[in-house]
């Protein structure tokens, strides 16, 4: 159960950072100059292509050397990275690169005749992305998302390499101590069901909201 | 209020004592090669109707964009308000405005109508409403909404206050964005074909809000292709031909007695 709560904990985590990332990502690579563009290119393209195991072995390890060497340079002591802070960074990096192209995507699909029509009323840029942006791409954007959080919550799994007692972690050390293969896994598969039925069931409602002002295609 | 006369007009100064509220000189937009706008004045005063016609391709939808700097010009004057927008040219020589800000300012005391309506969709009409000037303007919810509830029943849509834009008709939906302009109060109203995208039996309805608007003394800029509209409701008709203003007068001589052959057989053309 604990290792549900690390599990959850991550992926929440994790889609959070990614957002971020992804929102800034999708703005950088539609409106940035050419630099930000490449950057995000670059960003996007080598995330994607490199296998998550890679990444997180690779992050992990060589992410906590880095801020080390760094902060024994700069003649801080060494820390000790707690796994859930390195899980959710690591994995918000990688879910950050899908975010970006799916919420560039979203924004690409809003009428631009809705963004003219905000510019044209004085809007700022920061006032049009939270009033207009933001809401008018979400019915785009949900699924996709939807996708990258069930895949966030499986992709916990992935940090049990690198030791963080998640829940398929605890599920093999329990099921190590007591023999009890079967009655553990099952009961593990059992759990990531069901959060991904509760998730779906969220998720539907969201995209319920997010519709509001379209009408039901099947009406069409 | 000629065009030729405009640059020898100092700005501000009223032939009729009105205050001049837009004034547009020598502007030029290029897109790319293509040279759109070769070099237009125009003027509205306060009080003005300026209906701005023109076959297709003429320049007269950009002409309209660049006053609010929805495309910036690529040289020339523009005043609103009697305050000159700022412009510079960026590291790839395109011009820009220089202040964001400003640009903002003055787009905010203007109130664009689109052709193709473009309400938010995420928004219920009185949403659509009160977004500028709640967000923009720094008004207060509840006058706001007071305020737009005046305009919908204005506009015919007072019981569609909480209604999606998708399920209204285009009528509906370019009235709404009527009242969504008449929001924020503006200086001047800018149309952009405002029933070229609307079915024939919906021209009416908007066409009479508008005529309304005009008739009560509202400053407009009307790009439209209604003729008969036109001459009913503008105080002063230009005629663009291929980035030019080719002629340009009181309605009743546009279209009564037009002088250039291109007018001519544009009017005969439309009808």
């Amino acid at each position: 159960m604990v290792g549900l709560l690390h599990s959850l904990e991550i992926a929440v985590g994790a889609t959070i950072v990614g957002l971020v990332i992804g929102t800034w990502g999708a703005y950088g690579k539609l409106y940035g100059g050419p630099v930000v563009r490449d950057l995000f290119a670059v960003y996007t393209t080598v995330v994607r292509a490199v296998p998550e195991l890679v990444l997180i072995l690779l992050l992990y390890y060589a992410g906590t050397d880095l801020i080390n060497q760094v902060l024994t340079a700069m003649g801080y002591q060494r820390v000790d990275i707690s796994g859930l802070v390195a899980g959710i960074a690591v994995l918000g990096f990688v879910q950050g690169a899908y975010s970006t192209e799916v919420i560039r995507g979203a924004i690409l699909a809003i009428p631009q005749g809705q963004i003219e029509a905000a510019r044209a009323y004085g809007m700022s840029p920061g006032l049009l992305l939270r009033r207009i942006t933001l809401p008018a791409m979400l019915p785009f954007a949900i699924p996709g998302l939807a996708n990258l959080w069930l895949i966030a919550t499986k992709d916990t799994a992935l940090l049990a390499v690198v030791g963080f007692s998640e829940l398929t972690l605890a599920t093999r050390q329990a099921a190590g101590v007591t023999k009890a293969y079967l009655v553990f896994f099952l009961a593990a598969g059992v759990l990531y069901l069901c959060v991904t039925l509760v998730s779906n069931f969220l998720l539907g409602r969201a995209e319920k909201w997010a519709r509001r002002g379209m009408p039901s295609i099947k009406d069409a | 209020m000629s065009v030729a006369g405009a640059a020898t007009i100092p700005s501000g100064e009223a032939q009729n004592g009105a205050a001049e509220a837009i004034h547009v000189e020598n502007l030029h937009k290029k897109f790319g090669e293509l040279h759109v706008l070769k070099g237009v004045s125009l003027s509205a005063r306060d009080g003005e109707v300026i209906a701005i016609i023109g076959g297709s391709g003429s320049g007269k939808s950009t002409l309209l964009r660049c006053i609010n700097c929805l495309e910036n010009p690529t040289s020339g004057i523009i005043r609103v308000n009697g305050e000159e927008i700022k412009l510079k040219a960026d590291s790839h020589g395109h011009t820009v405005p220089a202040d964001r800000r400003q640009i903002e300012r003055i787009r905010s005391k203007l109130g664009m109508v689109f052709q193709n309506f473009n309400l938010w969709s995420h928004m219920t009409l009185i949403e659509n409403v009160i977004e500028v000037p709640v967000h923009v303007l720094g008004v207060r919810r509840d006058e706001a909404v007071a305020q737009a509830e005046k305009l919908l029943a204005r506009v015919g849509l007072a019981e569609k206050r909480d209604v999606y834009p998708a399920y209204l008709s285009g009528g509906q939906q370019q009235r709404a964005a009527i009242a969504r302009a008449l929001a924020i109060n503006p200086r001047v109203m800018l149309f952009d074909e405002p029933t070229s995208a609307l079915d024939p039996e919906l021209v009416g309805e908007v066409l009479k809000v508008i005529g309304d608007l005009a008739r009560e003394g509202r400053t407009m800029v009307l790009v439209t292709h209604e003729m008969k509209f036109a001459r009913e409701v503008a105080t002063h008709v230009v005629y663009l031909y291929n980035g030019l203003v080719e002629e340009e007068g009181p309605p009743e001589q546009i279209f009564g007695a037009p002088k250039s052959e291109r007018l001519k057989q544009f009017i005969r053309n439309i009808g």
